[in-house]
């Protein structure tokens, strides 16, 4: 999948001469958490339930950051408070040293639904975002060119999402986001839909575009396969309300690939995953059967740092 | 190539028509009660040539097109508001859902008293009965848009107009589509309906005057244009809305 236009960003595509992640700091959450106004079990009245936090986090500068936890414990909202998609209820976020407030400039998302947009093709669909910024045509034309050839869409390039797979569509989500050039990327279990050797493929495009970019990259996944495998760092969440209780280095090289699973560092770190989503999984699933449950259980924390 | 669904439907068509033929031509209809129906389209094409009715025709017409295009404006720009308003719409929905089970014509007197005799009570009722798919059509249309191309479009910071206008508006345009398709049925039924009752012109007045002059031919004529007229119409409306739905399946 190489592309035949020149890349719109300052790396170019090779993982050994891009430079490492820094350590200097990229998106700092501090002390946040979110709340949600939920109807009552019993009455209809509603009553205040904390999805998240406190959370506190450091993001550094082009790293590949990946968080795992039980369902329901507020991995999706630590996303999208992240992406300024929803603010806090409290604490801060700051993405390069700015206080978020609504989406910023440089961010880009990718959502575990299909957002394709039936409507319009490939093509369009990819450059779509750069049309509505009023970016000059034929800087789009560029860009999405150079999209395609990266993710392997050319051929497709005037199909509509509902003629391609699944895998496909996604592909064509993230090139939309690859477009923009963004700075962070977040993703919110992009391959959820897909079949396990889909996903380890998608895998490594996605190490490959975040060798290209030299963005951040957030991961949300539920597989901690993919989060081993791929990741500078995981960061284990609780049940909910979900905080950071693990923070596992992996010690991978820029230039790792899903070939990694051979390895016994894989292992480990999987192994050491499980040992503590196990637990977490565990009181998630005895609190979802426990009625009344506001869910505001005392839990140790690891600070993101 | 045509699938055999097609062949099928055709053959269903066909045999029905040539099975009145057949009743009709050997006398088990009697003439005075049915005209075959190759001489309902003989006759149906002499009067299109002489123009005796090209007046009720294409005040018909009007009165169809206009009753449809505000049965889709206003009924858009309701359901535009309605779903912007969860209380209100909370309110109203259960009088949408058991709208059509009132008899809008029973109200014509009403609108003779308040837009006279002529062709204005005639769209009033016809938008009234169209009005209410479209307004349902919109609101669906409008929740089933996925969330993530909302958030999608906040994530490439569109304004709020751009977001309606690129996102919202062509993701609902499927939903909308059909509500277009059903406005444009009911506004046909409103029309012909009403002109039976209400009007002295019209392709509804003109099967009218035909039946209550023992017209057969005449009669059966234009029903025959009004069954061809509206086939077509949503024919067409329907090879458009096919592809609409093409490009959602996923």
């Amino acid at each position: 999948m190489t592309s035949q236009c020149p890349s719109p960003h300052l790396h170019l595509v090779d993982g050994s001469d891009t430079p490492p992640a820094s350590i200097e700091p990229h998106v700092v959450l501090s002390g946040v958490t979110k709340n949600f106004d939920t109807p009552g079990e019993k009455t209809a009245r509603k009553t205040r339930m904390q999805a998240l936090g406190p959370v506190d986090l450091t993001l550094r500068h082009g790293e590949f950051f990946s968080v795992v936890g039980p369902s329901g414990c507020g991995k999706s909202t630590l996303l999208e408070v992240i992406a300024g998609l929803t603010a806090p209820s409290a604490g801060t976020v700051q993405f390069e040293g700015r206080p978020v407030s609504g989406v910023p400039d440089g961010v880009g998302v990718v959502f575990q639904e299909d957002a394709s947009f039936p409507w319009l093709t490939v093509r369009e669909n990819i450059g779509f975002g750069l049309r509505m910024a009023g970016v000059d045509g034929a800087e789009v034309a560029r860009r999405v060119g150079y999209a395609l050839g990266f993710m392997g869409l050319r051929d497709f390039a005037n199909a509509y999402p509902a003629q391609l797979s699944g895998g496909m569509r996604q592909r064509m989500c993230i090139a939309r986001t690859l477009v923009i050039a963004p700075r962070l990327i977040l993703l919110d279990e992009p391959f959820g839909a897909l079949d396990q050797q889909t996903r380890m493929l998608m895998g490594d495009e996605l190490l490959r575009l975040w060798r290209e970019t030299s963005a951040t990259v957030l991961l949300i996944t539920h597989a901690l396969d993919e989060a081993a495998v791929l990741s500078d760092r995981v960061g284990v969440m609780s049940s909910r309300p979900g905080r950071f209780i693990d923070i596992i280095e992996t010690g991978w090289q820029r230039d790792r690939s899903s070939q990694s699973v051979t390895t016994p560092r894989f292992g480990e770190i999987t192994a050491r995953l499980w040992e503590t989503l196990r637990t977490e999984s565990l009181k998630a699933m005895q609190a979802d059967e426990r009625p009344g449950n506001g869910g505001e259980m005392s839990r140790p924390h690891v600070r993101g740092r | 190539m045509i699938r055999t669904e097609h062949y099928i439907r055709l053959g269903i068509v066909v045999g029905l028509v040539l099975l009145i033929e057949g009743l009709c031509r050997t006398g088990t209809i009697p003439a005075s009660v049915m005209i075959a129906p190759s001489a309902m389209a003989a006759h149906a094409i002499e009067i299109l040539r002489e123009g005796r009715f090209t007046h009720d025709i294409v005040a018909s017409f009007t009165s169809i097109a206009v009753a449809a295009a505000c049965a889709v404006g206003f009924g858009f720009a309701a359901g535009l508001a309605i779903h912007a308003m969860p209380g209100v719409r909370r309110a109203l929905e259960p009088l949408i859902a058991s709208y059509y089970a009132v008899p809008t014509f029973a109200f014509y007197p009403v609108f003779i008293v308040l837009f006279g005799v002529g062709s204005l009570p005639i769209i009033a009722i016809a938008t009234l009965l169209a009005i209410v798919s479209m307004i349902t059509a919109t609101m669906t249309g409008l929740d089933r848009i996925p969330h993530a191309f909302s958030k999608t479009a906040r994530v490439m910071r569109l304004g709020r107009w751009q977001t309606v206008w690129h996102v919202k508006l062509p993701a609902a345009l499927p939903h909308l589509f059909s509500g277009v398709r059903l406005a444009v049925s009911h506004a046909f039924i409103g029309v012909i309906a009403s002109e039976f009752i209400l009007s002295g012109s019209g392709i509804g007045y003109a099967i009218s005057y035909a039946y209550n002059n023992f017209e057969n031919a005449d009669m059966y004529a234009l029903m025959l244009l009004v069954l061809v007229s509206v086939t077509l119409i949503n024919s067409a409306l329907n090879h458009v809305d096919a592809r609409f739905q093409a490009r959602r399946r996923r």
